[in-house]
């Protein structure tokens, strides 16, 4: 059987009112990205000095992201939450196209 | 260490050891359905649990006893490198927010309980299914037999489990009364139990480290003092090897190590079957989103863990002993450093902390033999209570297999075997996480590209020599083209990413027969509460 997908309706997507790449979803990717390229970047970190409470740079920095990276997936979650609001109204004013 | 036992420690977790237990029996009457015979009741806890629960329950998954033991371990033998775990944890939350919610949202609508159930319907292949479940439970079953591991280390240190003269009998009593009891009450009371048990798990592990890396460098000389030393430990050449044993930060030539290391186990965390029931237990699509959000408090506290690697080097742990078991630094800090009572806390922490993963892996383990080869390939018309008593007996299997493994066979096996389901598990990712997103890819492209993950992967794992060992050294090798070192389950994975593109691409080219896709695109975004939902067919009735 071929393409499925091309063949069902596409109940998800709204009838023509929210588009796919919203501004906050597009946000949210950013906000998930931030972090994973922040850690990825090893080189940014891989320092002694400056210390902090005798704690080296490479440590405490990574630490700190940790709370850091808690802030940017609340913000991608609320952002998302939103969008979700928005597509949901947008389907129900479509009168279930 | 010590000779005698330590009773006043002993008799603290001896206490916490029968709170669980007795919790873990209770939890079977905990919102309790009323279709108790359904898989999902004893497997996925009726998909029931709220924010903190599915929180709780995460947490006490993830953040096994092994952790404890192992990743300070690591920091304590070889310094930076071993701090890998923590970006790891950072990355793997914000990656794994964008497509959770989606197999949450399809596996609800279509009642799947494993994540080879959504590869068999997303694909219509059995074959596929069968390779994502098998990779699982292998990955699966020594992660299970190095919580045993963790709590060796723990009763080692106590000074029971006996010393070399005692017979073995005698030596691992302790152990198989603890397996007893876990095998038992997960038995009886499902996914319900662990995750009753992590709030007990969870709310020590927390006490014990904050305790820990406020008191410990008080008594230390402060946390200046700690580091030093370990500069010191890490600066001084082994003459064994003729190079330093490790660095206080990453050295140029190891930061692609570092990160590889950190992107690849993150993008594994969320294939491992035990994190998907996890996943699925939750109540709503929301949940599972709030949850990746407040995870990171566990990052946070692994964090501070590892810096115990650190503390138990200045406080001259093992220092001069020849070939000191690195396992044992953590628990031996505690010992050397806790008043006796909390080192008790401390070791109950560690014991449940390998209790509560162990049960939901075995349930996890249990799930994915149940639906994907008893269900698919021996009993087809199985009803739900068969298909739960079946996997009532297989996650005790599960467990007995573990036991043995540990017993029987050499750990440093069942800690190469770990190692190597890192790898193994990340090759499903392609098939999970397209599927998730795209239905382009081939079901017989995918299942190549997984077949060349796994015996790459797993060639080149065992190629690595360490000082210690001839094969399975460790988990990181030359990136062929890139002429770094990384690691090895990342590379695997790109490679099997590439093959699955190239061989989808002939397969289109040449219309080879697709399977059928029984998921429609509204299913991937489905809430608790919307009509889809209440449409749905029964879960379990999926296929």
């Amino acid at each position: 059987m071929s393409s499925s997908e091309a063949s069902k309706p596409d109940t998800g997507a709204s009838p023509g009112t929210v588009p796919v790449v919203t501004p906050e979803r597009v946000l949210a990717g950013i906000s998930l990205l931030v972090p994973i390229v922040a850690m990825l970047w090893v080189s940014s970190y891989a320092k002694v000095a400056p210390e902090a409470g005798g704690m080296p740079f490479f440590y405490w920095y990574q630490l700190l992201w940790v709370p850091v990276s808690a802030v940017f997936t609340v913000a991608a979650y609320l952002l998302l939450q939103r969008d979700e609001k928005a597509r949901r109204a947008a389907v129900q004013d479509g009168g279930q196209a | 260490m010590s000779h005698g036992v330590n009773v006043p420690a002993l008799t603290i977790f001896i206490l916490f050891f029968v709170l669980v237990t007795v919790m873990g029996f209770l939890a079977s009457r905990w919102r309790r359905a009323d279709n108790a015979q359904h898989l999902d009741e004893w497997g996925l806890g009726g998909r029931s649990f709220g924010t903190w629960v599915t929180w709780f329950l995460l947490g006490g998954d993830l953040y096994t006893a092994y952790t404890f033991v192992a990743v300070p371990a690591l920091i304590y033998g070889v310094g930076a490198a071993g701090f890998f775990a923590v970006p790891y944890t950072i990355i793997a939350y914000p990656l794994v927010f964008l497509f959770l919610p989606r197999l949450w949202s399809v596996s609800r609508v279509h009642g799947y309980v494993t994540p080879a159930d959504f590869v068999r319907g997303r694909y219509g292949s059995k074959g596929l299914s069968l390779a994502v479940a098998l990779t699982g439970i292998l990955a699966t079953m020594p992660y299970i037999a190095l919580q045993l591991v963790g709590i060796q280390a723990v009763l080692d240190v106590l000074g029971v489990g006996g010393g070399a003269d005692s017979n073995w009998f005698v030596k691992d009593l302790p152990l198989f009364v603890a397996f007893a009891v876990l095998a038992a009450y997960t038995y009886s009371s499902g996914l319900r139990a662990p995750a009753l048990i992590a709030f007990v798990k969870d709310t020590l592990v927390y006490i014990v480290i904050i305790v820990a890396v406020i008191y410990i460098p008080m008594r230390l000389g402060g946390y200046g003092h700690i580091f030093d030393s370990a500069a010191h430990k890490f600066s001084t050449v082994n003459p064994a090897t003729g190079k330093p044993a490790g660095s206080l930060v990453t050295g140029e030539n190891a930061q692609w190590t570092f990160a590889t290391l950190a992107l690849g186990s993150a993008m594994a965390l969320f294939m491992y079957p035990h994190s998907v029931t996890g996943v699925l237990a939750s109540k709503s699509r929301n949940t599972v989103r709030r949850n990746m959000a407040i995870m990171p408090a566990y990052s946070l506290m692994l964090g501070l863990l590892a810096l115990l690697g650190f503390m138990a080097i200045a406080a001259g742990v093992g220092k001069g002993v020849k070939g000191y078991n690195a396992q044992l630094a953590v628990p031996q800090l505690f010992a050397d450093m806790f008043p006796d009572w909390f080192t008790g806390v401390a070791f109950a922490a560690i014991g449940i902390g390998a209790l509560v993963p162990a049960a939901i892996m075995s349930i996890a383990a249990a799930n994915l033999f149940t639906r994907n080869v008893y269900k698919e390939f021996l009993k087809p018309d199985a009803t739900a209570a068969q298909e739960t008593q079946v996997a009532k007996f297989a996650s005790l299997l599960v467990k007995v297999g573990a036991l043995a493994f540990v017993l029987l066979m050499d750990k440093q096996f069942a800690i190469n075997l770990q190692l190597l389901g890192g790898l193994w598990i990340l090759q499903t990712f392609v098939s999970i996480v397209g599927g998730l997103f795209t239905r382009w890819f081939h079901r017989w492209a995918l299942l190549a590209g997984w077949a060349v993950g796994m015996v790459y992967g797993t060639w080149e794992a065992y190629q690595v020599a360490s000082p210690a060992t001839k094969h399975f050294g460790g988990s990181s090798a030359a990136i062929p083209g890139i002429g770094e070192i990384g690691y090895i389950g990342l590379t695997a994975f790109v490679l099997n990413l590439l093959v699955s593109v190239v061989l989808t691409l002939v397969l289109r080219a040449v219309k080879a027969p697709d399977g059928v896709d029984e998921t429609s695109r509204a299913d991937y975004s489905a809430e608790a509460g919307d009509k889809a939902l209440e449409d749905a067919p029964e879960p379990m009735a999926a296929h």
